[in-house]
Parts: structure tokens; C-alpha cells; sequence
């Protein structure tokens, strides 16, 4: 199915030019510098429905569910009661998943917090990498979402539906402002793991492009192996030899085209050349040993580690190259038990990481059109499970946002004094895709594509609001 | 019902003249509908929840109530008025639904008031009516010309024969023609030489596996479960139940009673049932902390869903939540529909069962052989044996011996095992020791059935002269984990920290296999398989290893390991398992009876004149599972079972619907939340706007439902059917949205022609066959699919059918379009799903457990790409690249896009890479220079190639020739992609460069389009 009107003009655009001018004048033209002039391949939106503060997203996923309670959101009152019956007050008839039916239990903070920024923000004292950069980010502690389990959870946070089969965020975000890169995919993933060792499964619908076009969807980077999957010409076959059978093909299909008048042959044509130039820019772009030391430094990685730190810095090269989106996946959050010292190893992992990226981001004046979006699945229970760690919690999980048009220094809305609901300015996942749309320039309501009927939308049908407080 | 509204005299207005014509007759259906269902229904539709105004426009007696508009006068209609005017306060569509009239949409409505603002059913929810066709025309070409006249198109001439041997081999069976056959096709000029191609293609049994695959995509059939460990289940028996009934052609209707309703069937049979492994496509999960309520509602959505996309053509997932918007379905239609599903027998939370055994005749037979031959040796063992009676008394003592043996011995406390490959779970229960297989390691095949078990105990405070090993029952069905019940202690050592194992002076065992004696597990042999001690024909009793230390041990509180090796394979190993010590001077020898129970015990005890009947009984039993004389009878037994358990094991199995008696409660979710039990419990029942004379005033199984799905008086299903087939034989469906024929989709441009085929195949008896014949033989299919620069502009996306369409292969047929080429192609139907190379480490974001993917070998590697192991969260990449759906969801429709990883597929993945050295090899082999080239475009292509193309190609041979010649080390490597042997008498430069041909000829936009 292809419900998209561009589409069909967009190829019929480049059939006229691949005929018109030949290959060696298309891969020019498909290789054009971005800066003002027309993207390599434009979204859908050619009218932006508001002034675009971020012109492109890096979305930080901690996959696995991290505790606002070690991380982001003080509770002075849950240390209090460490211990004691969690009042039922708070959790009757309520939602759970592996707690359910048992007896719940206060169990405190595991980390103390520490003041830092301009406002002496309380956070984790395990994070005071990111304490540095804090008044650069506004931080949300009342973020909530419908769904307690990972996969779904996921699938929530990322596409706004718990049903399989809608597009992802990024390639809404991509078929709608098209992309910067020629070379490149406009949706890129990266995954790293963490040595706690609660590694969850991640399914590659995350980053579909459900009912859009596949061309919007998410390709995976990944650190072993072809960075792109069949990236690699295959053994005993040099470049030039790959080129000249891929100028071959391109030169019999124009042949054919002669005959056959077909739209796609043109397009066909189009996508070798790109296929062949990421053949040559992707392991440009992951061969970090082009970074100086002190980049190196600054993320605290090796190249070819696999970490989160390089997947940072990997962003950032993504950034600079004109990626629409770029989503990290780091795994290992899932502190059914053991949340103390899981959280100790996430911070080691991370802090660090995240940091670098906003400093270097802004080094590079790139902090002010990029926005960077740090969120879980979902958050934890303030409840003990197993004596040592927490549950899957809905109700209440921390986020925050830093660049691209959001208020720095800002803490948004809070939690009951046991951390257990979102109670000031509550906000929904559908609020946060509406407010990174927004800065995107998309109004979120209007930005629909009709699928079994409806006008689909990233923000669901119950609605979202934009939340303004929080931008500049 | 209203009657249905004939559409032919008016069909020459087109919905695309753009002027006002006063002349001009607005259809409701055709023209207002889609303009209100855009624009109005979602406030003023059949939603009642988001209703505003009370006023609905769906409905003209309702409209008409609320004074919306007045027939025949729009200046008087308020509705007119309101689109109208500049009032933001007043204007419809309101500024904040986003939505607007075009100018020509307001003259529309202005029109239809100014008629007489008459309605019409949704068309789809009318019956079909069969055009009537004049004689000797070609039903279809007879109502595609009558619109092609109506627009002033006209047709395209037929395509060349090599195009149309081509199309229909694609198209039927999904492999391309090989040269010779079209040769003879091109050359046959007789009139009847295409229908009896096509008729030979019908009965050919790939095109059976042809159909089949959009079939498996609007079902989302797949091998795992979708959910986050997206762990394997057992189903591949409905996809070759699909390939079956398609070649046979087995009728439509048919078709459907057995997957809704296999199991319900009054002629239920074996093949029924694994139909109705329909029910069970469904997505499931095995994440701890799922509850089952949430999944219970999910498991029914997606049932629903499905009916809907697979039979219906109707969107009803958002009535999951609220009444549809655009169509009459209610939200109670939707969870009343899902009321059918209630029955179905199955975990909501947790792993699959294994199923129902799938068997041939051939298997049925030998299952039958396996089954009987238990029974008998069962039936034997049971018997009443008089003659025993002698051994039995002695038994007795002999067992009260063993229980006071019992005495001596105190069991030591246990600590971290440890199972080296984790073949075996392993548990600590106070002092026992409990194993168990893990059944996933063994359901993937990575399992070797062998492991070494290890266990830390104490020493008491008190000196050791003997150790005893006791493998017990308990609640286990036998001693052993083997499928005989049987295990093998190939070797054992006790050991402290690193010290040497302790020497043993004396072993004995309580009950021993023969040619498995005790002495075998200390006799420092462990690399045999058949040296060890075994206790088949004693596996129903305690048995018991007494192990007698060279030195006595005293060494309080001391850590021992004692490390067991179950080397014999097939999960031979210890149920569960306690060790005991004993500090007796002269410690003895192992009883040559095990050790009763202690119910047993305490049994022999009692006189045996006071003994009950029931007593007597368990006593038989228990002195059965020891006696002597019963050890070959019980060996016998014991590999007759264990025969059973393999072959059961082993055999195809598929999970299926099982109806239970009492179905589960379904109630209407409020808002679909599953939390909120307040919602009213409904029963089966089918849709309340959709006819079902017959099915009233009763309670409905889900055979009603089938039934209903294929009764005559449904508007939908067949419609829906042909409307799916069309798609696959034109590129786009008479109603382009192929899984919404409601409000929403799209009425067709061509409706007589839908209907009739709707009709055709309902009149036919649902035959599939019949429907695709009748298709393929029209001029309509047989049209060139080039389009002339007039086509292309008066009808870009070919909807009026002046032409046929070029499109690209689906992912699985350009696989095989590949295989077929190279001469790799696997001619073989069903079975087990199959997996070709795929990048290592795809599957690294899989966990619970993690996953290796071991690429098949064999004749396995080159299968169909239907047969390819379907992984939901991770399909694999080379089918996902050219849009194979995941089919968590039901997919009427796939994307059919052009996209750089098509060229990395095709260029760069090791399937691609070794079919391009296959096809170089057959060039080489058959065909002799100059003829190669000519020899491969007729492979590939079936068509000779151009002189252009000659000059083309040449070049980059002549190119890759001298470039190997100067590296051979680079030909060797390139050669050796894949599994597919090297041909020895080969150049393999000159191969390694024909290679290069041969891969741009598979790369080619042609070679992987059906124009």
C-alpha cells in the first residue's frame, strides 16, 4: 500500500531525471550538499506548520525500564518509610505486573541525591557527569504510560499504539521532513548492551516503518559485523569491481526502461547508486579512529567498544551527516532485583556518555537544532520486589529533553511523596510526541495518513497536548 | 434490505470531472459518502461517544429529524448553509478537526439535497448483483471494455507470448518459465495452447505454494509467538494445510469452516483440525509479570481483527475502544464477534503446548506399531503372574532388609550444582538434588542430550565410611530423565576443592541394567557411551549407588563435590537425587533389592493376613517394579515406551483449536481497558448490520460463524476474496484499500466488475481455481503492460485496466525467481520451516533465551522463500528488505517499495552470491562460447539479449577475466560463498568472472519484475 501522493510524483521526478541526464549526473545530484537547497529526499510536509526549532532528534532509550527513584526523582518520605506496608491508599485496583496480587512494601531510594545547576536540582548522586550539564536539560518527573510490560511498553513509547504494525516515531518524523543525508538512512538505531546482564529482547518493529513507506524506516547500525546489514561486497571482490557491476546494472536497466517505460527503473537506478555510496560512508562514519583523543576522551570509549559511549559519539557523527533521527537503544535497566547496584553500573555506563554528547553537541553549535530525548519504557514501582529491586511501574517514570528548543534548568511536574503517581502536570507519551513534533515544526494533529480507515496519527486518537511550559 | 442500486447508467460521470455540471446525477454511495465520511461522520457518524449535536448524517431518517437538510431545496438546508458560511463559530468541517470542502465537494452536496438527498446502503454491505453479459463475451472483458468505453480508454494489445508465458508463471506458481518452455509456449500457435498452459499451471503443485503465501500473510501465520521472547511454537503443519488446499482446490467454504472450525466439524478429522491452528496465529507472551487479563483482551482483539481482514474486508480494531466512526460496528459487535473465540483452549500467559501430532500414513502406521506394542508389554507387565508369588515373599524380607538399610544412612546437605551445559535445569529442594530437561534447548535442537552435573555437600561431624547416590521417584514419572525413564552414569568422582577424586574401594548399586553395571561408573572410563550404570528395567523404584572410600573420611563440615557425567546422551540423567553418609564400621554392600518407600515400608509391616485388598495391591505393584524375574519383561517396557516418547518427540506437531467446555467470560471493555471489569458480559453473536437470516434466536459456536463467513447472504467475504485475488493478478485491487471495504476504503471504480467475480465465485461453489482461470483467460490479463504516454497520463496508476501492470516480485519469489535461475532451486513442498544464511549475530536482540540461528545445510538451504523460518520481532533481513511482512499483524496488503537494501540484498547477501555462481557454473557447463551469453539471458530472462546489451556486458567480462587472471587468490575467495559445491574442471578465474555476469543478471529491475 502506498497511500502517499509525493511518492509516486517524487519517482516520476527522478524517472525524468535519470533519463534525461544519466547516471553519473543523478548520483551528483543525489549527492548535493544539503544547506539550502532541496533535501535528497524531501518529506511530505513541504509547509511546516510552525517555525522548526529541532531539525533532528537523537532519542536515548533505556531500555528496560529505569527507576525514577535511583535516578531522576528524590523521595525523601519513601526513605522514611523503607520498610513498612505500602499504604494501600495508593495502589488498590491498581495495575501491576509481577507484584501483582503480592504483599507491597516501601522500599527507599538505594542512591542519595545531590544538588546541582543553577537551581540546585536534586538528582541521583550517581550521575554528577550529567549534574554538570543539568541546566542544559529539562527534566520531567511525571511522565506516564498506558502499558506495563517491555514489549509492548515499547511499542507504546515508540509509535503511540500498543498494536503491532504503525509506524515508529522516527520514520513518522522522517516521511514527514524527509532527510539531510544522501548517503545515509534517515532513520538510524543503535543498541548496546549492559553488563548487569538484564538484557530484554528488543524486536525490530520498534524502528518499522509500519503502514509507511519501507524506505522510512530504521535501519540498525549495529558494532559487529556489517554495520549495515549486507554492507559488505562480498569476499574476492574488489570496489571497483563492485562499481562496475553496479554501473552495469544500471546501465542494462536504463536499457530496459527504454522498453518498458516503468517509474520504478528510474528509482531502481537510484537506490544502487545510494546503496553503493553506503557502502563507502557507512564505515567512514563508524571508523571512529578518525576522532581525535580528546573526543575520545571526552566519551570515555574505544572505538569498536560496542557502548553506549561510542554509540554517543556515533550519534553525533549521524548528527553532523544529516540524519533525520537517531535512536540509542542501551539495554539493561530491567532492576527486578538488585536495583542498587544495577543502577551503579547504568551510571558508570552512562553519565559520562550522556554528558559528552550534550557538551560536544553544543561545542559544535548543534545543541540548539538538535534535540536530545533521554526516556525508558516506563518507570518503577516504589514498592519492594524480591527485597532488593522494583517492579514495572506505569504511572510515574522521569524523562528528560535538552536542545533543540527546550527550556534548560527546568524541572517539570512531580510525583506523590512516595514516588508512586504522576501528580503535577501529568503528561502522556503522546504529550512528549506531540511536544518533539511540535519543535520539529509538525503540528500534531494535522499530520496524519489514513490507515484502515482512520487518519492515523503518532498521537493516537484520545489526543496530546504540546507541552509548552517547557520550551524557550 | 434495500435493493441493489444499479450503478451502470451513471457510471459515465466520473468522479474526476471537476466542473459543476446542474445535469449531472449525484450518487450517494459514489459521490456524498466519502465526502461525508470524511469530513462529517467523525462528530455526526455512528459513534455515539464522540456524537455532537445528536445529529448523525449516516443515517437520512435521522438527518431528516434533526432538520440537516431538506430534500430537493438546499437553500433551505441547514447543512448547506453551514458549509457555507464565514462564521468560524458555525462553519462545518469546524477549524479545529483540520478538515476542509473543496468547492467542488460543496456543489456535490448542494446537488444530492437539490435531488432529493437520497441514500444508499454502504455499497459493500448491499448483496452483489451479477451483471448479466452478453453471449460469447469474456464476463470480465465485457465489463472492463463497458467502462473503458464509458472513460474512452482503449485496451492494449495483447502482450508478446514470451511476457505472457512469464506473467502467468509468476503469477500461478511463482517461478519463472525456463527456456525451453517458452520456446515451445512462443512457437504453439495453436488457439488453445494458452488455456491449457494455464491449466497445467492450475494442477501444477507449486501453485499451491504460489497461493498460499498471501493466504499466510492476511492469517499472519508465523513460527514464533511475536511477543517480547518471540519463542518458537509448533505450526508449520498449517502452512502446508494452506498449500494442500489450494492444490487441491479445496472449495472456498471448505477452506473456511475448517480454520474457524476445524475442530467443530461433524467430519472433524485429522486435516480439519490443523486447519483450525488458525485460532492459534495469534500473538502470545512468555514475559514474567504478564498478567493474564491484559493478554486474554489482546489474545481476542487479535482474533477479531483477523476475521476481519481475512473475510470481511473490515477494519474493526477501533471498536476495541469505542463504535466505529465510519462503519455500523459497534464496539459490543466487536467483543460479541471475539465471544466466538472464548472456547479455545489454551494458555494465555506462558509457552505454547507442543500440540497435536501431525502424522502420514506411513508415520501412522508406525505410530500405531509403537502404541500397540506399549500397551501389550504393558498389559503383560500387568497381568496376574501366581507364579511370582514365591519370589514375592522373599522380596519382602529382602525389602524390610533394604528399609532398615535405610537407617543407616544420614543424607548430607547440598549445595551450588551445577549443570556444565545447561541441558539440565537444575534445583535444590532440602537435600535433593531436582533435574529437569530444559525444553527449550532441546525444542531448538541445541541440546546434545548429554551433561555433567556437579554438587557441593557436607561431611557430618561424625567419621565416613560410605557414601550413598539414591536417584529417587517421587512425584517423577520415573527415576531417570531419559524417555524410558532410564539414566546412565557414565562416570562419577568425589572430590574436595582441587584435590585428586577419592579412591573407592568398593561399588555397588541396588538394581543394575545388564551390560550397565555399577562398577562401570568408577572405572574411570567416561568417554564411551555405553560404559556407565544403567537401571532400565528399574526405573519405577528408588535405586541407590553405595560407594565405599579406599580411606574413612573425618573431617567435619568438610566440602565435597561429587561430579556425575551423563555422557549415554537422549537427557539420560538423575531425576532427583540426595546423598547420604554413613560412619558404620563395616559399612555394607548395596541391598540387592532398592529401597522401599516408606508407604511400602510401612505396608510390610502389617501381616499379611491383615493386608486389604488396596494394600495388597500397591505391595504388587511395588515388588512388580524390583522383581527379578520381571527385569527383562520391564527392560522391554522400558524401551518400548521410551521408542514412543522419541517418535512422539520427533514427529510433526501443530498446536490447534481445542474447545472447552466452559468458555471464558467476555465482557465489553469500556474503553478497552482491561481493568474495568464494569462492562456488560455478551454472548457469540455476529455483527448486528450485517444480514444472518438463520443464526437467530440460538447460541452460536464458532462453526455458526464460519458458516456465516461463507452464507450466500454475506455481502463481504467474497467480495473481499476476489478483490484480494485481482490484486495479485493486476498489482491493485478493484477496491484499492484491500482489508477496508467499510466506509473508509474505497468503492470501486469498476463495482459490476467486483460483484460479478464476488458472485462468479459464490455461484461456482467457492472455487478458488475456477476464479483464477476465469481471470488469467481474459484479453483484460492478457493486455501488454506497457503503458502508452497517453495511459500514463490519462491513468498513471492503471485503475481503468487499460493495460496490465509491471510490478516487482514478492520478497519470497524473488528468493526463488534466484534458486530457480541457479539451478539451486529445491523442488520440495512443505515441512519443516526452513533458514537460509543470515548475517551473524541478527538475532543478538533476542533474549530469554539467546539465540544462535544455524544456517541449514543441504538441499534445506535452497528452499521456497515461503518456507523461510518466520522470526516476528526479527524476520529475516533479505525477505524484510523487499517488504515481507512480520505478520504480527494481518496483512492484506505489502508495501511494495524500492529501497537501497534491495540492492545490498541482491548484490551483497551470500544466498545472492552463491546463486550467481551456480547460474555462472550451468552457463559454463551447457552452453559452449560464443552461445554463454545468449545461453543466460534465456535463463534469466527468456528472451534473447539486444546487441546493446551484448556491447554492454562484454566489457565488464572481459574486465573481471583479466582481474581474476592477475589475482586467482581473489577468484578462490569469491568462489567460495556458500555451501554448493565448486565444480572441479573448471577454470576458476573464468568462472569467477562469469559469476560477475551471471549476479548483474539476477540484479536486473527485469529479472525480479511480472510486467
Amino acid at each position: 500500500m502506498n497511500t502517499d501522493p509525493h511518492f509516486f510524483s517524487r519517482r516520476a521526478f527522478l524517472g525524468r531525471s535519470a533519463q534525461g541526464l544519466g547516471a553519473v549526473a543523478l548520483g551528483s545530484l543525489l549527492g548535493r550538499e544539503a544547506a539550502g537547497k532541496p533535501l535528497p529526499f524531501p518529506g511530505v510536509l513541504s509547509n511546516l506548520h510552525f517555525p522548526q526549532k529541532a531539525k533532528r532528534v537523537i532519542w536515548l532509550t533505556m531500555a528496560g525500564g529505569p527507576s525514577h527513584l535511583e535516578t531522576f526523582d528524590p523521595k525523601p518520605k519513601l526513605a522514611e518509610m523503607h520498610g513498612q506496608p505500602m499504604p494501600e491508599s495508593f495502589t488498590k485496583g491498581q495495575q501491576l505486573a509481577q507484584l501483582q496480587g503480592q504483599k507491597l512494601t516501601c522500599f527507599g531510594p538505594q542512591h542519595p541525591f545531590a544538588k546541582f545547576g543553577k537551581n540546585q536540582t536534586e538528582i541521583c548522586a550517581l550521575f554528577p557527569k550529567l549534574g554538570s550539564v543539568l541546566d542544559e536539560i529539562c527534566l520531567i518527573r511525571s511522565m506516564t504510560t498506558d502499558a506495563i510490560n517491555h514489549d509492548p511498553a515499547h511499542m507504546f513509547m515508540n509509535t503511540g499504539s500498543q498494536i503491532a504494525g504503525r509506524p515508529s516515531m522516527g520514520a513518522w518524523v522522517t516521511y514527514g521532513l524527509g532527510s539531510e543525508s544522501s548517503n545515509l538512512p534517515g532513520f538510524v538505531v543503535l543498541t548496546s548492551l549492559g553488563k548487569g546482564g538484564q538484557n530484554q529482547p528488543i524486536a525490530a518493529r520498534q524502528w518499522s516503518s509500519g503502514f509507511l513507506p519501507s524506505r522510512y524506516q530504521g535501519v540498525q547500525l549495529r558494532s559487529k559485523g556489517d554495520p549495515v546489514l549486507y554492507l559488505s561486497t562480498p569476499k574476492g571482490v574488489s570496489n571497483s569491481q563492485q562499481e562496475a557491476d553496479v554501473q552495469t546494472i544500471a546501465a542494462l536497466n536504463r536499457h530496459h526502461d527504454a522498453l518498458a517505460h516503468d517509474p520504478e527503473i528510474a528509482t531502481r537506478i537510484a537506490q544502487y547508486e545510494m546503496a553503493f555510496q553506503m557502502q563507502a560512508s557507512v564505515p567512514e562514519l563508524m571508523d571512529l579512529s578518525k576522532e581525535g583523543a580528546a573526543s575520545l576522551e571526552l566519551y570515555g570509549c574505544q572505538p569498536g567498544d560496542g557502548s553506549f559511549a561510542s554509540n554517543c559519539l556515533l550519534a553525533r557523527r549521524l548528527a553532523e551527516r544529516g540524519v533525520r533521527f537517531i535512536q540509542l537503544y542501551h539495554k539493561d535497566w530491567d532492576h527486578h532485583g538488585g536495583v542498587k547496584e544495577g543502577i551503579e553500573l547504568k551510571a558508570q555506563e552512562i553519565d559520562q556518555a550522556c554528558m559528552a554528547l550534550l557538551t560536544d553537541l553544543k561545542q559544535r553549535g548543534m545543541l540548539e537544532d538538535t534535540l536530545v530525548v533521554w526516556a525508558g519504557e516506563f518507570g518503577r514501582t516504589p514498592m519492594s520486589q524480591g527485597g532488593s529491586g522494583r517492579d514495572h511501574h506505569n504511572k510515574a517514570m522521569s524523562v528528560w529533553l535538552a536542545g533543540g528548543g527546550i527550556r534548560g534548568g527546568l524541572v517539570y511536574g512531580s510525583t506523590d511523596e512516595l514516588g508512586y503517581a504522576a501528580v503535577e502536570n501529568v503528561c502522556t507519551v503522546h504529550d512528549l510526541h506531540a511536544t518533539m513534533l511540535h519543535q520539529l515544526g509538525i503540528r500534531h494533529d494535522a499530520f496524519s495518513v489514513k490507515f484502515q480507515g482512520l487518519d492515523a496519527k503518532l498521537t493516537g486518537v484520545e489526543g496530546a497536548n504540546v507541552l509548552k511550559k517547557i520550551l524557550t | 434490505m434495500k435493493s441493489a442500486p444499479q450503478l451502470l447508467p451513471v457510471l459515465a460521470f466520473l468522479l474526476s470531472h471537476a466542473t459543476a455540471d446542474a445535469e449531472r446525477t449525484v450518487l450517494f454511495n459514489r459521490d456524498v459518502r466519502p465526502i461525508l465520511s470524511d469530513n462529517c461522520f467523525y462528530c455526526h457518524g455512528p459513534d455515539a461517544s464522540h456524537r455532537k449535536g445528536k445529529l448523525r448524517l449516516d443515517i437520512r431518517e435521522e438527518a431528516l429529524r434533526k432538520e440537516a437538510f431538506v430534500p430537493g431545496a438546499p437553500e433551505k438546508s441547514a447543512l448547506i448553509e453551514r458549509i457555507h458560511t464565514s462564521d468560524k463559530d458555525d462553519v462545518m468541517p469546524p477549524p479545529d478537526s483540520h478538515k476542509s470542502l473543496t468547492p467542488n465537494q460543496k456543489e456535490t452536496l448542494r446537488l444530492w439535497i437539490s435531488q432529493g438527498a437520497q441514500y444508499q446502503l454502504h455499497w459493500s454491505y448491499e448483496a452483489p448483483a451479477k451483471a448479466s453479459i452478453p453471449q460469447g463475451t469474456h464476463p470480465v472483458d465485457a465489463l472492463v471494455q463497458q467502462r473503458l468505453r464509458e472513460v474512452g480508454l482503449k485496451q492494449a494489445p495483447e502482450a508478446d507470448r514470451r511476457t505472457l508465458i512469464r506473467r502467468l508463471f509468476l503469477d500461478l506458481i511463482g517461478l519463472p518459465p525456463s527456456a525451453a518452455e517458452t520456446a515451445a509456449f512462443v512457437s504453439d500457435s495453436r488457439p488453445e495452447a494458452y488455456s491449457e498452459l494455464v491449466d497445467r499451471l492450475l494442477s501444477n503443485p507449486h501453485y499451491g505454494e504460489r497461493m498460499a503465501q498471501g493466504w499466510l500473510d492476511v492469517v499472519r501465520f508465523a513460527d514464533t509467538i511475536g511477543y517480547h521472547s518471540d519463542n518458537p511454537r509448533n505450526i508449520y503443519p498449517y502452512r502446508d494445510w494452506v498449500i494442500q488446499s489450494f492444490n487441491s482446490n479445496k472449495r472456498f467454504d471448505r477452506f473456511t469452516l475448517e480454520q474457524v472450525a476445524g475442530d467443530l466439524m461433524p467430519d472433524a478429522s485429522d486435516e480439519t483440525r490443523v486447519g483450525s491452528a488458525f485460532n492459534r496465529l495469534i500473538l502470545s507472551t512468555e514475559e514474567g509479570g504478564a498478567q493474564a487479563k491484559d493478554y486474554e483482551q489482546r489474545m481476542l482483539t487479535d482474533r477479531v481483527r483477523a476475521i476481519g481482514a481475512a473475510w470481511l474486508g473490515q477494519t474493526t480494531g477501533c471498536a476495541q475502544c469505542h463504535d466505529h466512526k465510519f462503519d455500523p460496528f459497534t464496539t459490543r459487535d466487536f467483543y460479541s464477534l471475539g465471544a466466538f473465540f472464548a472456547d479455545i483452549k489454551e494458555p494465555i500467559i506462558g509457552r505454547r503446548e507442543d500440540g497435536m501430532l501431525v502424522l502420514d500414513p506411513a508415520q501412522k502406521t508406525r505410530f500405531e506399531e509403537l502404541t500397540t506394542k506399549r500397551d501389550r508389554l504393558q498389559a503383560e507387565f500387568r497381568s496376574p503372574r501366581p507364579d511370582l508369588e514365591p519370589e514375592m515373599k522373599a522380596w519382602e524380607t529382602e525389602a524390610l532388609v533394604a528399609a532398615s538399610f535405610k537407617d543407616l544412612w544420614t543424607p548430607a546437605p547440598l549445595s551450588t550444582p551445577a549443570a556444565s551445559k545447561g541441558n539440565l535445569n537444575l534445583r535444590l529442594d532440602a537435600q535433593i538434588l531436582r533435574a529437569s530437561v530444559d525444553a527449550r534447548r532441546t525444542a531448538r535442537n541445541q541440546s546434545d542430550g548429554t551433561e555433567t552435573v556437579s554438587v557441593t555437600f557436607t561431611l557430618p561431624e561424625t567419621p565416613v565410611t560410605a557414601f550413598r547416590i539414591e536417584a529417587l521417584r517421587e512425584k517423577s514419572p520415573a527415576i531417570g530423565l531419559g524417555s524410558n525413564g532410564n539414566f546412565v552414569v557414565s562416570e562419577l568422582s568425589i572430590s574436595k576443592g582441587k584435590a585428586p577424586a577419592l579412591s573407592l574401594s568398593r561399588t555397588t548399586a541396588t538394581f543394575e541394567q545388564p551390560g550397565f553395571p555399577a562398577t562401570a561408573a568408577t572405572d574411570g572410563i567416561a568417554d564411551q557411551k555405553n560404559n556407565g550404570w544403567g537401571v532400565l528395567g528399574g526405573t519405577g523404584a528408588d535405586q541407590a549407588l553405595v560407594l565405599q572410600p579406599t580411606q574413612p573420611l573425618h573431617e567435619p563440615g568438610a566440602k565435597y563435590t561429587l561430579k556425575l557425567h551423563f555422557l549415554f546422551g537422549e537427557n539420560h540423567g538423575i531425576a532427583n537425587l540426595r546423598i547420604s553418609t554413613t560412619g558404620e564400621q563395616s559399612p555394607p554392600a548395596a541391598p540387592k533389592t532398592s529401597s522401599p518407600s516408606p508407604e511400602i515400608t510401612t505396608l510390610l509391616k502389617v501381616p499379611a493376613e491383615k493386608r486389604t485388598a488396596q494394600q495388597k495391591q500397591k505391595l504388587e505393584a511395588a515388588f512388580r517394579d524390583v522383581a527379578q524375574s520381571l527385569t527383562d519383561l520391564r527392560s522391554r517396557l522400558g524401551s518400548a515406551e521410551k521408542d514412543l516418547a522419541d517418535f512422539s518427540a520427533a514427529a510433526p506437531k501443530c498446536l490447534v483449536s481445542i474447545s472447552a467446555p466452559a468458555p471464558r467470560t467476555v465482557r465489553i471493555l469500556p474503553r478497552g481497558n482491561w481493568m474495568d471489569d464494569s462492562g456488560e458480559a455478551v454472548r457469540a453473536a455476529l455483527p448486528s448490520y450485517l444480514p444472518k437470516t438463520g443464526f437467530e434466536n440460538r447460541d452460536l459456536t464458532r462453526l455458526d460463524l464460519a458458516r456465516w463467513l461463507v452464507d450466500r447472504q454475506n455481502p463481504l467475504t467474497a467480495r473481499t476474496v476476489t478483490n484480494r485475488l485481482w490484486r495479485q493478478l493486476f498489482g491493485t485491487g478493484l477496491s484499492k484499500v484491500l482489508d477496508d471495504l467499510g466506509a473508509q476504503g474505497e468503492l470501486p471504480l469498476n463495482q459490476p466488475l467486483l460483484d460479478w467475480l464476488a458472485c462468479e465465485f459464490m455461484d461456482s461453489g467457492w472455487d478458488y481455481k475456477h476464479m483464477v482461470r476465469t481471470i488469467v483467460t481474459s484479453s483484460t490479463y492478457r493486455q501488454s503492460s506497457v503503458p502508452s504516454a497517453e495511459q500514463t497520463s490519462a491513468d498513471p496508476y492503471n485503475r481503468e485496466l487499460a493495460r496490465q501492470s509491471a510490478f516487482r516480485l514478492d520478497a519470497e519469489l524473488v528468493r526463488d525467481s534466484a534458486l530457480a535461475i541457479s539451478g539451486l532451486l529445491s523442488p520440495t513442498i512443505g515441512g519443516q520451516s526452513a533458514k537460509p544464511y543470515q548475517p551473524e549475530g541478527y538475532w543478538e536482540n533476542l533474549n530469554f533465551p539467546r539465540r544462535e540461528y544455524p544456517a541449514d545445510s543441504g538441499e534445506n538451504q535452497y528452499r521456497r522463500g515461503l518456507y523461510t523460518w518466520w522470526q516476528r520481532s526479527f524476520l529475516h533481513p533479505s525477505l524484510l528488505a523487499f517488504d515481507a511482512p512480520s505478520r504480527e499483524e494481518c496483512c492484506a496488503e505489502r508495501n511494495r517499495s524500492n529501497i537501497p537494501q534491495q540492492a545490498l540484498v541482491l548484490l551483497n547477501d551470500p544466498s545472492y552470491v552463491e546463486a550467481a555462481r551456480a547460474f555462472a557454473t550451468q552457463v559454463l557447463e551447457k552452453a559452449p562460447e560464443p552461445e554463454r551469453l545468449r545461453w543466460a539471458w534465456q535463463r534469466a530472462l527468456q528472451r534473447e539479449p539486444s546487441q546493446e546489451e551484448i556491447k554492454t556486458i562484454t566489457p565488464v567480462l572481459e574486465r573481471h577475466r583479466a582481474m581474476y587472471r592477475e589475482n586467482p587468490a581473489a577468484a578462490a575467495e569469491f568462489l567460495s560463498v556458500g555451501q554448493a559445491p565448486i565444480p572441479k574442471n573448471v577454470d576458476p578465474g573464468e568462472l569467477a568472472a562469469w559469476t560477475h555476469v551471471a549476479r548483474i543478471l539476477l540484479n536486473l529491475h527485469e529479472t525480479i519484475t511480472r510486467s
